[in-house]
């Protein structure tokens, strides 16, 4: 479970990116984060991930509060969250296979647990035939399950995904949140930051919006409605 | 084996600046290897001149035997006193009439019932350390009962002085090659680490450590500590063998005064020193460097 108590981050040059946000996602849910440039989605997504630090108030993630988590303990939570970016952030000089096994390699998992999760996270995001293939001979749908296969690789309790559909075409977009959701159905919590209102409407979701900074609305949507 | 791997891609990829850094790690142990040689050698020879080279004392003529003994114990009790030797009044006359009467004995015939040298007892002083002379020879002289004190101080304290000004430059050289060596390391680091922004970047995502970041950069800084410095030793060691055959086979007269140490005795020592130096600059470089760049 997220809790998010009363949370302001002020930036150094003194922008108000978050102010008083209170929120509660449960474990297993699926929740969309919606706002224009500069609402502070991406702040929500640093804070969670604990790059930076709030300002005020407190982050509980699964029972930890961040901010009082020692630096030293920040790579173990970091393995208990997935994370999916709009640019993908693959490994140019690496293959699939590589791209995905780099997110155990670098954990200390073994060669022969790596030799057995691969390939079957590649089958589950649908690139088992691609597993040799570089990042620069893939279709941008391609590539994002990619970063996906990575993110869930090593079987994160939160999936955070900033802009997961923002480089690509609808078609691709659908296929992606449908992965997205396949995922969720299996227990992992699924956060969404997007700002595309027809991802949104095409799915029976929540959906959190943030405007300057505070939430604006926080409703379960309903597709048709 | 990840980190291991990583490091050589690395060098690989900055193939040129790595090369650079090596060079100037070899070229720092190069002149390192060099100066420690020349510097062993040089208080090899000081010590063999010290060996060689002693002080004599002699005393006042009207103090008895039991009271010259009594001052040869204090010398001897001295610290900085390798070796000590008396020679009798007795004992230097024999010696002069060997060195001066050889052949010609009848003329020292006039003198067998009264000892010309009489007197002439004194101790012959041998030091740990040449550089301690004159402090001691000041005390020698300081001494009740001293009459004289002869020394020569001009082989010891001008190769000693050889030994410390090359001392001096050495570690001036040395110095400005490491500071170079180090400059050059920590830049191949941070533009290994620039390249590697993004793959730093993803593995802080999905929780690598700090030690599990920094790994494949350090491993990189000691590798090219490492060969930076096998390279020089690899030199030194054919440079020098060679060096002393050729000294010994065409100035022979030179081998007669200097003798050098030879390479198994010098190598060792010389050859752990070196290593540590490379790899210790590689792997502490590589540690500072890093500490701003990849904090998670």
């Amino acid at each position: 479970m997220i809790e998010i108590n009363d949370v302001s981050k002020t930036y150094e040059n003194g922008t108000r990116a978050l102010q008083h946000v209170d929120l509660v996602i449960d474990d297993g849910e699926f929740v969309f984060f919606m706002g224009k440039s500069g609402s502070g989605k991406s702040t929500l997504l640093r804070l969670l991930l604990k790059e930076i630090d709030a300002s005020d108030g407190d982050i509980v993630v699964n029972d930890y509060t961040l901010s009082d988590m020692p630096r030293s303990y920040v790579p173990k939570y970091r393995r208990r969250l997935g994370v999916v970016f709009q640019d993908f952030r693959l490994l140019p000089d690496r293959t699939v296979y590589e791209n995905v096994a780099f997110a155990q390699r670098v954990i200390g998992k073994s060669t022969r647990e790596i030799k057995e999760s691969v390939p079957e996270v590649l089958r589950r995001v649908g690139l088992s035939s691609k597993y040799k293939s570089f990042p620069n001979q893939l279709s941008g749908g391609e590539k994002q399950r990619v970063a996906i296969a990575r993110a869930i690789i090593n079987k994160p309790d939160i999936l955070l995904c900033d802009e997961p559909t923002g480089n690509l075409d609808e078609t691709t977009a659908k296929e992606i949140m449908k992965l997205l959701d396949e995922i969720n159905s299996q227990g992992t919590t699924v956060i969404v930051i997007t700002h595309s209102r027809e991802i949104v409407n095409s799915m029976d979701k929540r959906v959190i919006t943030l405007e300057k900074g505070v939430v604006r609305s926080d409703v379960q949507h309903r597709t048709g409605i | 084996m990840y980190s291991i791997g990583q490091a050589f891609k690395n060098i690989c990829k900055n193939i040129r600046l790595s090369l650079a850094s090596v060079a100037t790690i070899s070229a720092c142990i190069f002149l390192f290897c060099l100066f420690f040689s020349v510097i062993v050698n040089l208080r090899n020879i000081v010590t063999n001149i010290e060996t060689k080279v002693g002080i004599t004392v002699f005393f006042d003529e009207d103090l008895s035997d039991s009271e010259v003994k009594t001052i040869g114990e204090e010398i001897k009790s001295r610290p900085e006193v390798k070796d000590i030797e008396f020679t009798s009044a007795d004992d230097a006359w024999e010696s002069f009439k060997k060195d001066y009467f050889e052949g010609r004995e009848e003329l020292a015939e006039g003198f067998a019932q009264d000892n010309p040298l009489k007197g002439s007892s004194s101790y012959s002083i041998w030091l740990n350390d040449v550089t301690k002379q004159d402090e001691f020879v000041q005390w020698l002289q300081g001494l009740n009962g001293v009459r004289q004190v002869n020394y020569s101080n001009q082989a010891g304290s001008m190769l000693t002085g050889l030994n410390n000004a090359l001392l001096i430059v050495s570690l001036v050289l040395i110095g400005v090659l490491l500071a170079v060596a180090i400059f050059l390391i920590r830049n191949t680091v941070v533009i290994s680490a620039e390249f590697r922004k993004s793959e730093t970047a993803i593995m802080k995502l999905v929780g690598a450590t700090n030690s599990m970041i920094r790994a494949p950069f350090i491993i990189e800084g000691v590798v090219l500590g490492f060969v930076g410095a096998a390279i020089p030793l690899a030199a030194i060691y054919f440079l020098y063998n060679y060096a002393v055959t050729y000294m010994q086979k065409n100035f022979t007269m030179l081998s007669d005064i200097f003798s050098f140490l030879p390479i198994s005795e010098i190598f060792p020592v010389m050859a752990v020193t070196a290593l540590l130096l490379g790899v210790g600059i590689g792997f502490f470089t590589s540690l500072f460097a890093l500490n701003k760049h990849l904090r998670v």
